[in-house]
């Protein structure tokens, strides 16, 4: 442990107890404390965490590797849906078990089964229990799968991406492809993922029942902190590394590093596959969190706003993609949220739920075109010029 | 002297318009060679071929001692071989320090799993510190690579060269953009590297060419025109004619 902290820097160091800290304080305003913040607001918050992760992932492919990935919802939604059939699965097994318990002859493991196809696919107008599901009861399994099956989607899409050589918007409008057609096929009812429903109920959290949600809110909260300072930490790592520099020269100009014997396909769907993994988890902490994933999650726009929120940050700078998410994501669930008073101008009534889109697409362009290195490279030239002086 | 390198009847066409015609010939084992021709005569698309980058319709490229055939081969693999190549526009890693430049062509680990964890030894950086030296940028290790003048750009991407040692350098254009003491320099530096490898020079400038004193192939509408050192090839009717007749 301590070796580990020798070889970070302070940069890391400041990240990692600044969200410790951070944590620290939500826990002790939350109702399990001196109940100044709700268990509402501390899933926003916790949420709020794992979007930074996301960017964090999307900036090591954009901003780092120059793949501007509009696809990233897709792996960050895959991973909701995978720790959340899970968490249906149990906790609808749970629910079962307790109500054949008032019965006086015990179930057998095939009425359990039949009783919950019927209590998650009745609304798809199903009741068998689509063979997807087959490892929902082990968790171990799952936990793998979110790992598993986003890094096989990106192994197999950067593969034949990369390897045809498709670069720039071509490849971002690929990217855009992928989400939309994973989400179009979760669309249907006969995906196996329950159509537009998607998987509900995941806020509960099976073997924890007798746990009230201020509690559980507080145990995400953390689980999303240490998941963010090990993902930074790891990112980190990466973007210090030889292969770090080489993916920001792959960045600058593929060809110099292929002609310098690198094989600069085998790279970039290295750090493809990491980021993809990265989102992935980041998504298995933040549905639980939300309650509810569908395939809404996965439209095209929800990967934009990612890459928005990264650039107004600031890409290429890890803490500017954290920032980014951050603060944009939290503003953002503030305008939309409804509880700001419409505003009336006379002439024109102002709402703002409408007009909040308006404003992130004057900010993005504002910020692209005076700051473009985003809010991180202003804040540093803010530093740097208050140290000159 | 046996060739490091033999080109062998290429011919590669562009919708139709033929770039490489039925072209042959060969470099030796640390020979100083000049290719010369004028603008479109395919000299670059020559460099393509040969480092992998365009594939030709026909012909073989061979490779080294054993004879390897170049054609089916990445550039990736061709670069790890031992083909360097200088592109014709300067090509460095603009937001990359000089240093960065040049650590990362070191020849040392090419496989992602050991340049992810890949510590460079004392000796890579006193050779970057060598390099750099030669290359005259030394004193500006830390300077962002964007920020160098064009010729200190051509430097810098003759250095990663260097740094990368390969068996067999191809320079498009080392001269362009370079004041007259850049040029000398740069000749007297090329030639140094040709005493222990190949390497291969695309220039127009005649008194560059001069400088590096070899023997000078002439390249007009894909094909060799002529082969020989310079006073023989500039007597030569047909080289007279591409060059001054028109
Ligand atoms: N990728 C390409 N597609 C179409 N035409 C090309 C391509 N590359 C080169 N050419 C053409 O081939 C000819 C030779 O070009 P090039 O090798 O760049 O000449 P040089 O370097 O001798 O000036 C030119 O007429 C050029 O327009
Ligand atoms: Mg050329």
């Amino acid at each position: 442990m301590l070796k580990l902290i020798k070889t970070m820097d302070f940069k890391t160091i400041c990240f990692c107890l600044f969200f410790i800290l951070f944590s620290l304080i939500i826990t002790l305003l939350s109702d399990l404390i001196f109940g100044s913040i709700s268990t509402n607001f501390v899933k926003v918050l916790g949420k709020t965490l794992m979007l930074c992760l996301a960017a964090i992932a999307l900036d090591l492919v954009w901003g780092y590797c120059g793949i501007l990935s509009l696809g990233h919802f897709a792996f960050f939604a895959l991973g909701g849906y995978l720790i959340g059939m899970w968490l249906m699965y149990e906790r609808t097994k749970e629910i079962i078990i307790q109500a054949f318990a008032e019965q006086l002859l015990p179930p057998t493991p095939s009425e359990i089964k039949e009783a919950i196809g019927i209590q998650i696919f009745g609304v798809v107008g199903g009741s068998e229990i689509p063979s997807i599901w087959i490892f929902a009861d082990y968790l171990f399994i799952h936990l793998f799968l979110i790992i598993f099956i986003p890094g096989l989607l990106a192994l197999i899409f950067g593969w034949l991406a990369f390897r045809s050589r498709v670069t720039g918007v071509y490849l971002s409008i690929l990217t855009q492809a992928m989400t939309l057609a994973l989400s179009l096929y979760l669309l249907q009812n006969d995906s196996g993922l329950r159509g537009n429903n998607g998987l509900s109920g995941l806020q509960n959290i099976p073997g924890f029942t007798s746990f009230p949600q201020s509690i559980i809110s507080i145990l995400f909260l953390w689980a999303s902190t240490l998941a963010l300072i090990l993902g930074f930490i790891i990112a980190t790592f990466i973007t210090k590394s030889k292969l770090g520099k080489l993916i920001q020269g792959i960045r600058d100009d593929e060809d110099r590093i292929r002609f310098l014997g690198y094989n600069v396909e085998t790279y970039k769907l290295f750090v493809f596959v990491i980021s993809a993994i990265m989102a992935a988890i980041a998504g298995a902490l933040y549905y639980p969190q939300a309650g509810i994933v569908n395939p809404s999650e996965l439209a095209p726009i929800a990967s934009i706003y990612l890459a928005v929120w990264v650039s107004i940050g600031g890409r290429g700078k890890l803490i500017g993609a954290v920032i980014g998410a951050a603060f944009v994501s939290l503003i953002s669930s503030f305008f939309t949220s409804g509880q700001i008073p419409d505003l009336n101008l006379g002439f024109i009534i102002i709402s703002w739920v409408d007009w909040w889109l308006i404003i992130l697409g004057l900010s993005f362009v504002i910020v692209t075109l005076f700051t473009p290195g985003g809010l991180i490279s202003a804040f540093e030239n803010i530093y740097k010029r208050s140290f000159e002086r | 002297m046996s060739d490091i390198l033999e080109v062998r009847g290429i011919s590669v066409s562009f919708d139709g318009f033929k770039a490489i015609n039925n072209l042959s010939f060969s470099i030796g084992q640390n020979e100083l060679r000049a290719i010369i021709g004028p603008n479109g005569a395919g000299k670059t698309t020559l460099m393509d071929i040969i480092t992998g980058k365009t594939k030709p319709d026909i012909g073989d490229i061979r490779w080294g001692k054993n004879n390897i055939s170049l054609i089916k081969k990445s550039e990736t693999q061709i670069a790890q071989l031992g083909v360097g190549r200088k592109f014709q526009k300067p090509t460095v890693l603009e937001y990359q320090t000089v240093e960065e430049n040049l650590m990362i062509s070191l020849k040392n680990s090419r496989g992602f799993i050991q340049t992810l964890i890949y510590k460079y030894t004392e000796e890579e950086f006193t050779r970057v510190n060598e390099v750099a030296k030669l290359i005259k940028l030394n004193k500006i290790l830390n300077k962002i690579a964007g920020e160098l003048s064009h010729g200190q750009k051509q430097w810098l991407e003759i250095g990663m060269l260097l740094a990368q040692d390969p068996s067999l350098l191809l320079v498009d254009e080392p001269a362009a953009g370079m004041t007259n003491s850049e040029r000398t320099n740069t000749a007297t530096l090329l030639k140094e590297l040709s005493k222990t490898r190949s390497v291969v020079v695309v220039e127009h400038d005649m008194d560059f060419i001069r400088q590096l004193n070899c023997k000078v192939t002439v390249l007009h509408e894909g094909s060799v025109l002529a082969e020989g050192n310079l006073d023989h090839v500039s007597k030569d009717n047909k080289v007279i004619e591409v060059y001054l007749g028109r």
